[in-house]
């Protein structure tokens, strides 16, 4: 970085913090970073397929809003990767890395389809046990499941201050060779499938399949808002998110906020588990979660942790990814421009957080400096 | 067995190559969790090359040692490219790393993917020419077999790894490193560059994880490069841990992730089941090591203690 070296010797301007910007500078930042990421991507577009950028854009929105069923089925992906983004939000504000989401909902996605796969014929509906109970049964194991799967790290981390960063990350292994180890024992079928089992599950709201994810999940959002923004539990994580040694000058007991909040972490997870399962896919396989854990936690952190900006940073990120499934098929490209252009919109976003918190000062004494 | 060793050496050293990388970048204080796509990008812009220069010279003219060489170099300057971009944002723009690596693996992943899909070649026939070896090694039975019989990208592995170790305990340049990545702001009063240490080390790192990435798909794939190479490159995120930030503990620690992972096909009398949670024995041991490191605490085998942090001057 010749650049770099460059700048040190000689420096002709500097980096200071700068004080809090107004909301609506702040959003114009934002914008501003998006409209960049759009026009550098627009040029990689032409540059890789020789199309025109406009068009494919334009296909983009056909993609995520072409029919009402595409805008249910938005609304519905939305809604996931909401319920995994609002699940790492308590942790993350603790600034406690989980990056283990996606283990923990898979886990907990684990754990419905065994209810359905084990106990679903044994309750015929008409039968001495209920449907509702088996209803109950899941919702009970996938949030059990979601919680173990959360509490194994946070007790590493509260009793000898194990890296929780990279103990969730092998977690999410872990959960993974379950979920492959539950196939190939239950699964005889070449294909390795587990057979759809469609008439199990979450109930259906009014004949929309999506709808009563996407309650749940607006109810969640408000919840999580207030959990953090007005409970004492909400104030304790902030705390000791900023600093862990203030929380214990003032007599927080961090070891139990830390617990107690990946409690609710992996909770959030088996309920995300238990949506994208027994509402969503009524099957599990090992890529059933499909990197939302670590979506989420872009969408998370880039939200700033606010449940309801987040609604914004899924929408971005979930039509991002439905859009360029479209262009794929329109126009023949690979489908994996989609993830190369997330990927540039990322780095955008990720990149104008340093013009929020810091501004660029010429250096008006260079003698000073040194 | 005698294959069984031969796939344990060829996948663990494409783990050491990784790792060794991503040990580099850790110490600078990076954790960088894009490395599954630094490691997609390194085996993808190698391939790519390869099929630029057999589609340019036709098949009759390669040079074996060319074919060798263009790989490599676009391999490491292609993931090298990423540790720059993962370098600007977390160095520049002082953004959170672990964001900023997941963003890198969407990328680099995308990336990968898109220039398999693009060139339409499930095979690279390039594959025979990093598996070259010396001649000898066919005369000598199983020593030729397990010590000999593999490509430069091998033997490359365990001369990085040495070397790395080398740097990291020996040298003035390694200390600096170091101090980097455990004090940044005591380096910095030290009168140390921390930014063009964390550059240079993040973007060195890289470039070897991408050679890991190169030598998955020509060493142990033998050429196939439809495959993704995100799931090593996790493992090998685990690796580093598993061998406690130290490479020449890697050479050996790679060789059991190795073992542990290709053990499955080799063992008999294994059911399917059971060789799914075979795989599932580097993660939990790599969990273990981490949480027996942390009740010890001792002060060797520690994680950088900056690491994942960045370093702002005016912040202290």
């Amino acid at each position: 970085m010749a650049g770099k070296e460059k700048k040190s010797r000689t420096p002709v301007f500097h980096i200071v913090k700068r004080d809090p910007m107004s909301w609506y500078a702040a959003l114009g930042v934002r914008i501003a970073a998006v409209v960049a990421a759009l026009l550098l991507s627009a040029v990689v577009i032409t540059l890789l397929t020789k199309k025109n950028p406009l068009e494919v854009y334009s296909s983009m929105f056909e993609g995520a809003f072409g029919s009402s069923g595409r805008i249910w089925d938005l609304a519905q992906n939305i809604a996931i990767l909401l319920a995994v983004s609002l699940a790492v939000t308590p942790a993350f504000k603790m600034k406690f890395w989980n990056i283990g989401a996606e283990g923990q909902v898979l886990i907990s996605g684990l754990a419905t389809v065994c209810v359905m796969f084990f106990l679903g014929d044994k309750m015929p509906a008409d039968g001495k046990l209920p449907q509702w109970v088996l209803v109950l049964l899941m919702i009970g194991a996938s949030i059990i499941a979601g919680i173990i799967w959360a509490v194994i790290p946070a007790l590493a981390k509260a009793y000898w201050n194990t890296n929780e960063t990279l103990f969730t990350l092998m977690m999410n292994y872990v959960a993974i060779q379950l979920v492959a180890y539950f196939l190939k024992k239950n699964v005889k079928s070449g294909s390795g499938k587990l057979a759809i089992l469609e008439e199990y599950g979450i109930p259906v709201l009014n004949n929309n399949p999506y709808l009563l994810s996407i309650i749940i999940v607006a109810l969640l959002t408000v919840a999580v808002y207030v959990y953090l923004k007005y409970s004492k539990h909400g104030y304790e994580i902030a705390v000791v998110g900023e600093s862990v040694n203030t929380a214990k000058y003032v007599g927080i007991n961090v070891k139990k906020v830390v617990i107690r909040t990946l409690i609710v972490s992996g909770a959030l997870c088996g309920v995300a588990g238990l949506l994208l399962v027994g509402g969503i896919h009524h099957t599990i396989d090992t890529n059933t979660v499909g990197g939302r854990g670590f979506t989420a936690i872009m969408v998370s952190w880039l939200a700033k942790f606010n449940p309801f900006v987040m609604v914004v940073t899924s929408f971005l990120i979930v039509f991002l990814q439905k859009g360029a499934g479209e262009i794929s098929s329109d126009f023949g490209i690979p489908a994996a421009i989609s993830d190369i252009i997330t990927g540039i919109i990322l780095f955008f976003i990720i990149g104008c957080e340093f013009f929020l918190q810091y501004k660029i000062a010429i250096t008006k004494h260079r003698k000073e400096n040194k | 067995m005698l294959a069984f060793l031969v796939s344990t050496i060829r996948l663990g050293m494409t783990f050491l190559l990784g790792s060794t990388g991503e040990t580099i970048t850790e110490k600078s204080g990076h954790l960088n969790l894009g490395t599954p796509g630094v490691m997609c990008v390194g085996a993808s812009c190698g391939c790519f090359v390869e099929y630029l220069y057999f589609t340019a010279v036709g098949i009759p003219n390669i040079n074996p040692v060319l074919a060798v060489i263009f790989p490599m170099l676009a391999s490491f300057f292609g993931a090298a490219l990423m540790g720059a971009i993962f370098s600007f944002l977390t160095v520049t723009l002082r953004v959170n790393q672990n964001v900023t690596g997941l963003a890198l693996t969407t990328f680099g992943v995308g990336i990968s993917d898109y220039m398999i899909a693009q060139t339409g070649i499930i095979y690279t026939r390039g594959t025979k020419y990093f598996t070259a070896h010396l001649p000898v090694a066919d005369d000598l039975g199983w020593f030729g077999e397990i010590f000999l019989s593999h490509g430069i990208l091998i033997y490359l592995a365990i001369v990085i790894a040495l070397i790395t170790t080398f740097v990291f305990n020996r040298t003035r340049v390694g200390l600096h490193l170091r101090a980097v990545g455990e004090n940044p702001a005591t380096a910095d009063a030290a009168g140390i560059n921390v930014s063009a240490y964390r550059y240079a080390a993040t973007c060195i790192g890289c470039g070897i994880s991408g050679l890991g990435g190169l030598s998955f798909i020509m060493d142990y794939l033998y050429g196939n490069w439809e495959y993704c190479v995100d799931d090593i490159g996790w493992l090998v995120v685990a690796l580093v841990i598993f061998t406690v930030w130290k490479p020449n503990l890697g050479i050996i620690g790679s060789l059991v992730f190795g073992a542990l992972y290709v053990a499955s096909s080799y063992i008999t009398g294994v059911s399917l089941e059971d060789k799914e949670i075979f795989k599932m024995l580097p993660y939990v041991v790599t969990i273990l090591v981490l949480v027996v490191t942390s009740i010890r605490s001792s002060k060797k085998n520690q994680p950088p203690a900056s690491l994942g942090l960045n370093y702002f001057r005016e912040e202290r």
